[in-house]
């Protein structure tokens, strides 16, 4: 059982102010996961919570215990380092055996603990090397191998993957989330990479500037994002934007802009009716643009002329000129279409976003 | 390919001789050339004809001739000496103990981060920067019998009532070479280890902090043993300057009082050009050479058993 509650967290480095108002509950057993562009606090938070950096005010609870003031050992952590910070002069299950040891552990049982997360891992085979005779993947295999052997409260994850090649992030990436159903530790994962939020997090804060954004389930950040940066930050290749007019046309709202005009849908359109003659921006994903066809209503098709295709084999992408706006649109691979093509492309109404051009947060 | 190009078009340019150097082992010996001249006339040129004085019985004015082991013999009995061999040592291992750890512990202080980093950094580094031929002057006065502003300063305090005769007294003048030596040697110390401690990763003492390990634990089970490799190749350097220390106990000393404070080269020095005789002082040059030899051998294994660790 271990709850994270970070309240009216802030953190200044100087006069620089990194960590801003972040209020947050961590479930128990809950993969959660912070993501954000560099400098945005996701880190700073995390190593607050490791206790690595003092709180400027604020509180940080495990469970019902206020960790403020307690240091790192005695919060009952585990953290994996981007740089896996595994000890260069111990073997694979000298590290493994560092922090048991410092808490004076029989030595059965750290033999025993040993053996068992490097079963879990598959490293039985590298107990006795050293850390500069192992591929990356094997090193990040040891840092997570020296977290699991603690059996903390919660595991804290600073950009473990970000170091490893394409292919073995997203095997390690699979293999992270097993470990986490197998061993269900509250875990806190801190990473720049989207996919990598939308994957493994049972729920996602998404920062920017030290603010918390937004906090949800991965679908409900791709489906529902709370404003224009989390729309663009969530989802890839990532939402089209059009800075449009809020018109009213014959009764319903339209939005509007040179080269597009898009009637809005049912509750869109009642948001956004309050805001008519406003200016705001209209987001579509890439996935929710298709060629059009007799069965879209005119009023949600527009013209695009076609500037590059990246064909991609199970998709193709089209970089497309939209009146005065850039759009990208994922279709059928089965297209034929090439660069200059005139076409006439059609969205999904439902899956049509408004956010306000001042506030930017969704309409 | 635009820069292979251009070598090749250069290299047509150049004149035969100078294009043999293209040539890997033309090139190394034109590199070394000069490096193994300068050496050979000066360290090892002198070197050779220091084991053949020593093997003679040459004095001032008396080029001498061989005399096979003799002086060694001489010198092997001689009481000055074995002082002088004991005092080496003394002076070596108590240095370098201290250097060690107080340059250790500067080092850790200079490792953390406060304002005027940069400046303390460089002022650490003055006595290591002073000619010791100078700083040492100035020690001589601090522990002059009459002048010595330690005495004054003990005495203002109320902690002594008579003057301390620093020099005079065989302990007390070891002792004193021995601090002067502590403080010239430790930003050294200081400087390298700080440039050792650098290269340890701030990850590897927050893994640590979070695995439960105490700043002293973290110290001896990150740091110290991170550290290995640099400490060994101070400390071989320090003993190797030690050893053969000769200014500081020639200014502050001469080796007196009554020869209680003669290392191996002051020693060698008053025999030999003090007092004329060359081969003698020869053999006691050289004699500092098996021991040095052992010490060295010792660590550099050692530093390879660290490093291929």
């Amino acid at each position: 059982m271990a709850e994270v509650s970070l309240h009216k967290l802030n953190k200044k480095f100087d006069t620089t102010h990194v960590v801003k108002d972040v209020d947050l509950k961590i479930r128990d057993k809950e993969f959660m996961v912070f993501v954000g562009p560099s400098g945005c606090g996701k880190t700073t938070t995390l190593r607050m919570i490791a206790g690595l950096e003092a709180i400027t005010s604020g509180e940080i609870r495990i469970d019902d215990t206020v960790v403020n003031e307690i240091p790192p050992m005695d919060r009952d952590i585990a953290m994996v380092f981007q740089n896996y910070a595994l000890y260069p002069h111990m073997s694979v299950a000298g590290n493994m055996a560092f922090g048991l040891k410092m808490r004076k552990f029989e030595k059965a049982e750290i033999e025993k603990r040993i053996n068992n997360a490097a079963s879990i891992l598959g490293i039985e085979g590298l107990l006795q090397r050293k850390p500069r005779q192992l591929s990356g993947g094997q090193r990040q295999r040891v840092a997570l191998g020296r977290a699991i052997v603690r059996d903390p409260k919660v595991f804290l994850f600073d950009e473990p993957l970000s170091n490893l090649d394409a292919k073995l992030r997203v095997q390690m990436r699979v293999e992270l989330k097993k470990l986490h159903e197998r061993l269900a530790v509250t875990s806190v994962y801190v990473t720049h990479d989207q996919v990598e939020a939308m994957t493994l997090g049972d729920r996602v804060v998404v920062m920017k500037d030290g603010w918390v954004q937004q906090v949800g389930e991965p679908l409900e950040l791709y489906n529902t994002p709370a404003n224009r940066f989390v729309a663009g930050f969530i989802g890839s290749p990532a939402m089209n934007f059009a800075d449009v007019t809020l018109v009213e046309n014959g009764g319903s709202p339209v939005a509007e802009a040179p080269g597009l005009r898009i009637g809005l849908p049912g509750e869109l359109a009642t948001r956004a009716r309050a805001k008519t003659g406003r200016k705001a921006t209209l987001g579509i994903r890439p996935e929710d643009i298709h060629i059009a066809t007799a069965a879209d209503a005119p009023e949600h098709c527009f013209d695009a002329d076609v500037e590059v295709v990246e064909q991609l084999g199970s998709e193709i992408l089209l970089d497309m000129r939209v009146g005065a706006a850039l759009m990208v649109a994922s279709v059928e691979p089965t297209l034929r279409v090439r660069a200059h093509d005139k076409l006439k492309l059609a969205l999904k109404p439902g899956r049509l976003h408004l956010f306000d051009a001042e506030t930017e947060a969704a309409i | 390919m635009a820069v292979t190009a251009l070598s090749a078009a250069e290299s047509k340019r150049l004149s035969p001789r100078l294009r043999k150097l293209e040539d890997e082992r033309w090139l190394a010996l034109a590199l070394l050339t000069p490096t193994a001249v300068l050496l050979g006339l000066f360290i090892a040129y002198p070197f050779f004809e220091g084991v053949l004085l020593s093997l003679s019985n040459a004095r001032v004015g008396h080029p001498g001739e061989f005399v096979g082991l003799k002086n060694f013999y001489k010198i092997w009995n001689d009481s000055i000496f074995h002082t002088t061999v004991w005092n080496t040592f003394w002076y070596t291992g108590v240095t370098t103990v201290f250097k060690l750890a107080l340059g250790l512990w500067l080092a850790i202080l200079l490792n953390r981060h406060f304002r005027g980093k940069a400046i303390i950094r460089a002022f650490i580094l003055l006595p290591f920067i002073i000619p010791t031929v100078l700083s040492t002057f100035a020690w001589k006065w601090m522990f002059d019998p009459t002048f010595s502003v330690i005495n004054w300063t003990l005495f203002q305090l109320g902690l002594i009532t008579t003057r301390i005769n620093w020099l005079g007294d065989p302990d007390l003048a070891m002792t004193s070479i021995i601090v002067i030596n502590i403080w010239r040697g430790v930003p050294f110390f200081a400087i390298t280890l700080l440039a050792g401690l650098q290269t340890i990763s701030p990850e590897l003492h927050e893994a640590a902090a979070i695995d439960g390990a105490r700043p002293w634990q973290r110290f001896w089970h990150v740091t110290w043993p991170l550290l290995m490799p640099v400490t060994l190749v101070v400390v071989l350097f320090s003993v190797i300057q030690t050893f053969a220390d000769f200014q500081l106990v020639y200014v502050m000393t001469g080796g007196g009082p009554a020869n209680a404070t003669h290392l191996f080269a002051t020693y060698a020095y008053q025999l030999g050009i003090g007092t004329g005789l060359l081969s003698e002082g020869a053999a006691i040059s050289l004699a500092m050479f098996p021991f040095l030899f052992v010490i060295v051998v010792v660590q550099l294994l050692y530093i390879r058993r660290v490093e291929t660790r």
